[in-house]
């Protein structure tokens, strides 16, 4: 008791922090511990706080240790950070490094069965919870009394940093779909803790939450719904896939929001068919894309190596589909519930020969959205796959964003004839063929099945063809027809999404990067311009490469390439695609199956900088 | 004479497609004339129809016939799950799709298995002549137990029966044919095409280049001497006019003859030949086909029917007009509706 009056005193003279901290919970998998965190967080959300929830989970269904980092950031930072100040040491096996893991200064809330098999730290606050004793108390039927045992903490954490009880009522509410009984039961289990905790804790911390109004008029949501959403308004007609984690809640989201889509009488215009493999649910949407439909499936690496070869016919033989690769990290089996960009080169080049995919890469809710229903559009304009790498990071997680913009451009379904259009078109180039290049931009007209036109069918084939789509082994015809593919290539870069540049400093260092490393991006910017270092900073968002790229890299003397996978695949095919003049182009490249952090950046920029 | 023409008004030669580049008498070639013939009698709309294939000798034929049908020769093993797509995509389509017995016995017994479980309605073709020819003249996984090959010895593996693969898979139309019986295969045709469900033909269709031998159960000499057809098989119109004294005429007792209803009113009539088999008896039917195996028996004709139970479209719940004709105020929501989502997802 000498000791923890010592801390006592020593911690009341710091000054308090609100709204600016991170926490770190620690639970077994399959524990219930999911409803708990996710009532934290949209509980933050509630109040105001910017803030960020990620789920750093094990590939298994109960047992083995998963932990869920929560981060406040009054100033609206979301990125993971390394070191959270609060930890909730639920698991007996994890705890001991769990503490180990704190800062000077930081919490520690557990269990009393737990606070026995520690080892105590005298610069730290220790909360212990009778959860046993508690959950006695509590009338809550024994059935679920293993799953509601971790809103023992919610309640500490709310007592301990200030989250008001009803906001914590309205959430639960939410999350069973306005269900009472369920809500209540947790709710009580919740206000036994927060009333224990207020009578025999002594609040040794400076951590507090405090409303604000940082999340006025914005969402909460997943990347994997958010894309989902954005295809159900891109106007998505086949789905097809196979289950596979970090994307099967992807289709998920397609069918809670298939609603949106059907008629008065209740029918579908959304099919949905779940595959026997990922092979097959690629063939599903390029059978349906062939004949006219919007398709897609959703999928992750695994998946993505099954879905080569139809990848390569749908390139090849031209037809437009939607592949999302919610990646995770390969390769192989890998980690399959830990996020990567380790797909870049895989995905863009996929199927043997000559081949090149389109690539969309969001990096936040918005563009995921955007390109949910953008992906189609592209598709039927150049009349190719079109693959949208997101990651585990943006499609599992909770992301904070700004509410999403209704499409602002009509449909496109491309070079599209019907037996009117095909009538013209032969009025006007004397014959019609499904790979003619009458336009010069390496697009050719298609025409699809049920047109009632004498001329209007040809027969689709991975085999190598001539412009009327006839059989041909000549060298000629190959020739031309990959120049074609080429040059539709070249057409491509113009008309994908450009890079978001911004470019308004006075700088040496630029920054390349994709996808969801922006968060820690722009904040280790910040510090680093704190620290009287500059940057730039372009955020590539499809491939092939735009060519704003390489006006980037010339106007800086030093370029780094920050990306979340091993080998720093965006520098290869940077260099690859500018080999000129790119000496100064290096990778910070991390790979290690979690969120980019600001921290890592900071650091590994300055000593790469020297 | 001006020449033949059906209730479209179109010749027959209207329905061709490119000249055949398979061996002289091959019987792929013959099975592709039948479904040239086929569509042409049934006055079909050459627009109204696709067509689909794998890879393999069997699966370049779709380029042979129906030359105003679109096509899609796919990918080997695949041919399933492109028509899948390419029928939820327009259920206003016919399908007519062909495949191998390398195709779909071994590359594609995944993708074989899967469609016929979501009852895809369309007609499967299986040009099964137990050896692959375009990589000349493996054993597929349909060669008889103990065949000699010219390169590669003797088969030890058995063969795996399609037919009785796609009946035990839960296929409502099942059956099996010699493409050398040009009147089996067409009345077979005539009838999988009006089935509202997978329609499965395995077809023994010789190779005359690497399966040929007269020891070969794949081979014309073969089917030509041992083919036992279960029926006489005859196709009624739905405005056939059905009259029971009828059933009685000719040779055949009450009884001899079973009448098949099929879903668009029409009827298979089966006249009976040497045995009592009844299609529409699942025990039966799998009866044969494991007889059949077990003692080389090769019979062919209508081996199972059933009525089709909904088809993966209707299962679906879809729109009547066909996903890929639909408009884009059909597709996309009003801003309204984002909007919705978005104030549900606030704080």
């Amino acid at each position: 008791m000498a000791i923890q009056a010592e801390i006592q005193s020593k911690l009341d003279k710091r000054a308090p922090i609100i709204n600016d901290f991170a926490f770190s919970v620690a639970t077994k998998n399959g524990s219930g511990s999911q409803t708990s965190n996710n009532v934290l967080v949209k509980s933050l959300f509630r109040m105001g706080i910017p803030v960020n929830g990620k789920n750093l989970f094990p590939s298994n269904i109960k047992g083995l240790p998963t932990w869920y980092t929560i981060r406040a950031s009054k100033d609206g930072y979301t990125a993971r950070k390394e070191i959270t100040e609060v930890v909730v040491a639920y698991n007996n096996e994890t705890a001991p490094e769990d503490v180990l893991n704190l800062p000077p200064g930081g919490v520690c809330i557990t269990t009393d069965k737990i606070a026995r098999i520690i080892r105590q730290r005298d610069d730290i606050s220790y909360y212990v919870i009778p959860v046993t004793k508690l959950m006695r108390q509590a009338t809550v039927p024994s059935a679920f009394r293993k799953l509601v045992e971790n809103m023992t903490y919610v309640g500490a954490v709310a007592q301990l940093f200030d989250i008001p009880l009803g906001l914590i009522y309205q959430v639960l509410l939410d999350n069973f779909k306005g269900r009472e009984k369920p809500a209540r039961m947790n709710h009580d289990v919740i206000k036994l803790a927060y009333d224990w905790t207020a009578e025999n804790i002594l609040k040794s911390d400076p951590f507090r939450f405090e409303h604000m109004d940082g999340t006025q008029g914005k969402i909460m949501m997943t990347g994997n719904d958010a894309g989902a959403l954005g295809a159900v308004f891109g106007g998505v007609n086949v789905v097809a896939w196979y289950p596979i984690t970090p994307s099967t809640s992807f289709v998920d989201g397609i069918i809670g929001f298939r609603n949106l889509r059907q008629n008065d009488a209740g029918e579908n215009t959304i099919a949905i068919v779940q595959a026997e493999d990922e092979l097959a649910a690629a063939g599903i949407i390029t059978g349906a894309g062939w004949a006219g439909a919007r398709a897609l499936t959703s999928t992750s690496g695994p998946g993505i190596s099954l879905m080569a070869e139809f990848a390569g016919l749908a390139y090849f033989a031209e037809i437009p589909t939607v592949f999302w690769n919610i990646t995770r990290m390969g390769p192989s089996t890998g980690l399959p519930t830990r996020t990567s960009q380790g797909d870049l080169l895989f995905t863009h080049f996929l199927g043997h020969g000559d081949s090149r995919q389109i690539c969309l890469l969001p990096g936040n809710l918005q563009e995921a959205f955007e390109f949910g229903w953008r992906s189609f559009d592209i598709a039927e304009a150049l009349q190719s796959p079109v693959f949208v790498i997101s990651d585990l990071d943006l499609g599992m997680n909770n992301w904070l964003s700004e509410p999403f913009d209704y499409p602002d451009q009509a449909m496109d379904r491309g070079k599209r004839l019907d037996e009117h259009t095909l009538r013209s078109f032969i009025d006007e180039h004397g014959k019609w063929g499904r790979y003619m290049d009458v336009d010069g931009d390496g697009i050719p007209y298609r025409t699809v099945p049920g047109t009632a036109h004498p001329f209007a069918a040809y027969f689709a084939r991975g085999t190598g063809h001539d412009e009327m789509a006839t059989y041909s082994e000549r060298s000629d015809d190959w020739i031309e027809n990959m120049r074609r593919l080429r040059l539709k290539m070249e057409t491509a870069r113009a008309l994908l999404p450009q890079p978001i540049i911004d470019d308004r400093r006075e700088a040496d260092i630029g920054i390349i990067s994709f996808g969801t490393n922006d968060d820690a991006i722009r904040e280790a910017r910040d510090w680093l311009e704190n620290e009287g270092i500059p940057t730039n900073y372009l955020r590539v968002l499809a491939l092939p490469l735009a060519a704003s790229v390489s006006d980037f890299i010339d106007a800086h003397k030093s370029i780094f390439v920050i990306e979340n996978n091993f080998d720093g695949q965006l520098t290869q095919l940077i260099r690859l695609e500018h080999p000129e003049n790119i000496s100064h182009v290096r990778p910070l490249a991390l790979g290690d199956g979690l969120p980019m952090t600001p921290s890592w950046i900071y650091q590994n920029l300055i000593e790469q900088e020297g | 004479m001006p020449p033949r023409v059906n209730q479209l008004g179109l010749k027959r030669t209207e329905y061709r497609g490119k000249p055949s580049t398979l061996c002289p008498g091959c019987g792929h070639d013959s099975i592709s004339n039948q479904l040239i013939t086929m569509a042409y009698e049934l006055g079909l709309e050459q627009h109204k129809i696709i067509k689909v294939s794998g890879i393999g000798c069997s699966s370049k034929t779709p380029a042979y016939f129906l030359g105003g049908s679109h096509g899609f020769n796919a990918l080997h093993g695949r041919m399933p799950s492109v028509v899948t797509g390419a029928l939820l995509a327009n259920t206003d389509l016919a399908c007519i799709a062909v495949s191998g017995d390398g195709d779909t016995g071994s590359i594609g017994m995944g993708q074989f298995k899967h469609v016929i479980r979501r009852n895809v309605p369309f007609v499967y073709i299986i040009e099964n002549n137990g050896v692959y020819g375009l990589t000349k003249g493996q054993f597929s996984a349909t060669a008889d137990e103990g065949q000699f090959l010219k390169y590669y010895g003797t088969n030890h593996m058995p063969p795996i029966d399609l037919a009785l693969e796609a009946v035990i898979a839960g296929c409502t139309f099942v059956a099996r044919s010699f493409s050398g019986d040009a009147k089996q295969v067409q009345a077979l045709l005539q009838a999988a095409v009006r089935h509202p469900g997978t329609a499965l033909l395995d077809i023994i269709s010789p190779c005359v280049t690497f399966n040929n031998a007269e020891t070969s159960t794949k081979s014309y000499p073969y089917g030509k001497d041992n083919e036992i057809p279960l029926h006489e098989i005859q196709i009624l119109a739905p405005d056939y006019v059905h009259a029971q004294e009828e059933i009685t005429v000719g040779d055949y007792e009450e009884g001899d003859i079973i009448d098949v209803e099929m879903h668009d009113g029409s009827f298979i009539r089966l006249k009976k030949l040497e045995n009592d088999h009844d299609p529409r008896n699942r025990r039966m039917a799998i009866d044969v086909l494991e007889r059949s195996m077990r003692e080389q028996i090769f019979s062919t004709g209508l081996i199972y029917y059933e009525e089709p139970r909904p088809t993966l479209a209707q299962t679906e719940e879809l729109v009547a007009t066909p996903l890929a004709q639909l408009r884009a105020s059909d597709l996309r929501p009003p801003k309204s509706a984002l909007d919705g989502v978005m104030q549900r997802l606030m704080s």
